[in-house]
């Protein structure tokens, strides 16, 4: 080839291969398909990381010094939903979380009845996916002393949880849009895994989740459903609104949220 | 026919000086690593820009990043990039902070510009779903070249640098300065700058690069208590992430650099086809 040909060849090649892969790439990462496909590298990674760091490892945990400020808050603040300003403004004394699904007792609990049973406190970072962390004092009841009293059937295999706040708009415009989320038996039988009344010593506020939210410290913030009201014991989460078990999921956030 | 043969002769003397330089497994691995490279980089930069600030510690002293690309409303009331390093604020309008979208009228505000993040439109959830499949290409294929670098005798013959070559590191970089490369016999080996950024780059950035990405892993963090304390914290880490990988993209850089100034189309062949044709040595006079 002559030294012309080549530059030529070098400067057709970088000149429509360089944009064509960059167009390429974004006509692909817009593919539902092929996200989909990357997106089952999690299970691989679920996997890895199990082995590495057993069910039982356990999340750092934090002193009094380390707790921030202010815990940020992130998604909904406030649900806008006339049956959660009716629970808050009632200070919550008639709100119940509803525990059903596969499991051999289903049960109603007021708040009073969580903050009877053991409790587990921690301090713990919380790890939002956008990349922030923010250190705070949780205190709940962990989840595995609930499914003691309900007793999960063998079929069992996930632990649905669904909230108050609707996330496409009001209740009124969007009621089927309240947000959820789902973890498996192993990481709702972690000790570290509570459902959450207080932080930093104080009830729960209304930004950060009142009255109930979810705690699953060595998952990312979007598992740590807010604004709690039905938890539901299943074996599938393909039945499930859009099948990939929470609202962020659905929307093509990984399910695994431990990376 | 004489001149056939002239021909003939010069061909064998040219073969002569064509050497394998690269194997296979290298090669292969070679233009995974950077496929895998740059689409990390770019789905990395896309997961940046859903938080565009970096901070030092465990946790996020939002009042004091270290790092911050943002927006300002400019004087027509569209976006302004603008750039904060520690306590310095610099104007990065057009590339950092604010950037126009392919077709839109307006700036948008966004750390990094569309045309260096996947997707190009900003989308977190499909950012990560690259980068985090990606990951595991670019980790297995670097295990597979650092097994294959240490058993195949690579690193010893190849990468490590002799005594008497690294007598030879100024005299090297001015060379380097210079723009005068190594020919003849002496080109046949990687030169003692070569062999050292590539074991930077081998042994240092890309162990960091991974290991600080691993320590943003919250499961990860669980392996035993505290470790990621070692990189000085969970936001630390992120930024070291940031750092390292904005080290691999210099040493990318340079590398692209010097393979263009050394004979592109020499340095391509050899990593394609494995052959190599050693540049004329001016002492030698021109081959016959």
């Amino acid at each position: 080839m002559t030294a012309i040909a080549r530059r030529r060849f070098l400067r057709l090649a970088l000149g429509s291969a360089l944009p064509g892969a960059l167009g390429g790439c974004d006509r692909l990462a817009s593919s539902d398909s092929f996200n989909g496909m990357l997106r089952k590298a999690q299970f691989l990674s679920q996997r890895a990381q199990a082995l590495l760091a057993g069910d039982g490892a356990m999340a750092q945990e934090f002193t009094e010094d380390d707790i921030a400020d202010d815990f940020r808050s992130n998604g909904t603040a406030m649900p806008d939903s006339r049956l959660y300003r009716q629970l808050l403004a009632g200070r919550f004394r008639a709100w119940r979380l509803r525990v059903g699904g596969l499991v051999a007792r289903p049960a109603q609990y007021s708040l009073a009845d969580l903050q009877a049973m053991p409790s587990r406190t921690q301090i713990t970072r919380h790890d939002c996916v956008e990349g922030w962390s923010v250190i705070g004092k949780w205190t709940g009841v962990p989840l595995r002393a609930l499914l003691s009293q309900v007793r999960p059937l063998p079929a069992a295999r996930y632990v649905v949880f669904h909230c108050a706040d609707p996330m496409d708009g009001s209740d009124v415009e969007a009621p089927g849009s309240t947000y959820y989320e789902s973890i498996d038996l192993a990481e709702a039988r972690h000790p570290q895994t509570i459902l959450a009344y207080a932080l930093n010593d104080a009830p729960l506020p209304v930004k950060n989740g009142a009255p109930l939210r979810l705690r699953v410290e060595r998952q990312l913030g979007y598992k740590q459903a807010k604004y709690l009201m039905r938890i539901d014991l299943v074996e599938r989460l393909e039945t499930i609104r859009r099948g990939k078990g929470g609202y962020w999921e659905d929307l093509g956030y990984e399910w695994y949220a431990g990376i | 026919m004489r001149l056939f043969n002239v021909q003939g002769r010069a061909a064998a003397a040219s073969e002569r000086r064509l050497f394998y330089r690269h194997r296979l497994p290298i090669r292969v691995m070679h233009w995974i690593n950077v496929l895998s490279f740059f689409l990390m980089l770019m789905s990395g930069l896309g997961i940046f820009n859903a938080h565009p600030h970096l901070y030092w510690g465990a946790d996020s002293d939002f009042d004091a990043p270290l790092l911050s690309m943002t927006a300002r409303p400019g004087p027509d009331g569209a976006p302004h990039g603008v750039t904060q390093v520690g306590s310095h604020t610099f104007s990065t309008d057009g590339v950092l902070g604010a950037s126009r979208e392919e077709g839109a009228a307006q700036q948008t505000e966004r750390a990094f510009p569309s045309w260096a993040t996947i997707p190009g439109r900003q989308y977190l959830a499909t950012a990560r779903n690259w980068h985090l499949f990606f990951a595991w290409v670019f980790v297995l294929n670097g295990i597979a070249y650092l097994l294959f670098t240490v058993f195949s005798g690579h690193l010893r013959r190849d990468l490590l640098p002799r005594k008497a070559e690294l007598r030879g590191i100024v005299a090297s970089l001015r060379d380097h300065l210079l723009f005068r490369h190594p020919a003849g016999e002496a080109a046949r080996r990687y030169n003692v700058l070569q062999n050292l950024s590539y074991l930077a780059v081998i042994f240092v950035l890309l162990p960091l690069v991974v290991l600080a990405g691993l320590g943003m892993s919250p499961r990860l963090d669980a392996l035993f208590g505290g470790w990621v304390d070692i990189l000085g914290g969970r936001q630390s880490a992120r930024t070291l992430h940031f750092v390292a990988a904005f080290c691999l993209l210099a040493f990318v850089v340079v590398h692209v650099f010097e393979v263009i100034v050394t004979g592109l189309w020499n340095n391509l062949r050899s990593m394609i086809t494995g052959y190599y044709r050693l540049p004329e040595d001016e002492h030698e006079g021109p081959a016959p």
